[in-house]
């Protein structure tokens, strides 16, 4: 058996008992837009969003799952644990609207 | 409801006649003024439900209103210095605040939960006549780009807090 061959079987094993390296998404704040307005995400990845406003916004799940805060220039982020689509809004600004689409 | 509605008209003739009729647009100066003193106004309303109320939402809605509005005006004033624009007095802006003054006067007579309901369905009433005035009049006007861009981040800070002051007003049914 080549060295190479019994390398790629190795790379296999660990594929398949290391989950698939977790992902940062981005969204930014700006004018009180959420940009992208929909993010793509899968369980375990993290969304962070980045508030270029001065004012505070907040991202908030209309689900109640999750709430964040984000001051004025700050970020701030929540880890996705569940599937589904979640749809949130600011607390300040109801007219801001996003939705994070969340895959297994 | 009939008062209600007429003294939305009286609101909307004293918004539209002076300074906008016959087809007349506010310079960019007046703009600025009308815009900065729009602020203003919610700013020192705020301050009054601060004064006054003692419900835990009106407290957090009326601070949150002195927070952006400070920040949109400090926006505004940045603005004009750079554009070495100088806000003029208009009669749009004393109308503003003469109608705000005489609403002042009237949530000053009430207490506990008539003022907040008040205070909120005023909150309410005040950010859609500024909505109005911004999307039919002010961001039209406008020639300065930059200006007519603040103008419009204005306009969706507005229609924010319209929709907040709503959500505000369903929890004290
Ligand atoms: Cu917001």
């Amino acid at each position: 058996m080549a060295p190479g061959r019994i390398c790629f079987t190795a790379l296999m094993v660990l594929g398949l008992s290391i989950p698939a390296q977790a992902k940062t998404i981005r969204v930014t704040i700006d004018k009180l837009d959420y940009i992208p307005a929909v993010a793509q995400a899968k369980v375990g990845d993290t969304i962070e969003w980045i508030n270029k406003d001065a004012l505070a916004h907040t991202a908030t799940a209309k689900n109640g799952a999750w709430n964040v805060m984000l001051k004025p220039k700050k970020n701030g982020h929540i880890v996705l644990k569940k599937a589904g689509s979640v749809d949130y809004f600011c607390k300040f600004h109801p007219n801001m609207k996003g939705r994070v689409v969340v895959t297994p | 409801m009939l008062a209600k509605l007429s003294a939305c008209l009286a609101t909307l003739a004293l918004l539209s006649a002076p300074a906008f009729a016959q087809g007349n647009k506010p310079t960019d100066p007046q703009i600025a003024h009308i815009a900065y003193t729009a602020d203003k106004i919610d700013i020192v309303a705020a301050k009054q439900a601060l004064a006054k109320s003692k419900n835990k939402e009106v407290r957090a809605f009326a601070q949150d209103m002195v927070r952006d509005h400070s920040e949109v005006n400090k926006e505004a004033l940045a603005l004009v210095k750079k554009l070495k624009v100088t806000p003029q007095d208009n009669p749009t802006s004393r109308a503003l605040s003469k109608q705000a003054a005489a609403e002042r006067k009237k949530l000053a007579k009430l207490h506990g939960p008539a003022f907040d309901k008040a205070y909120v369905a005023n909150e309410i009433a005040y950010h859609k006549e500024v909505d109005n005035a911004l999307e039919t009049t002010l961001i039209p006007s406008a020639s300065n780009a930059q200006l007519k861009s603040l103008l419009q981040t204005g306009l969706k800070i507005f229609q924010g807090h319209e929709q907040h002051a709503e959500h505000v007003a369903a929890d004290l049914k």
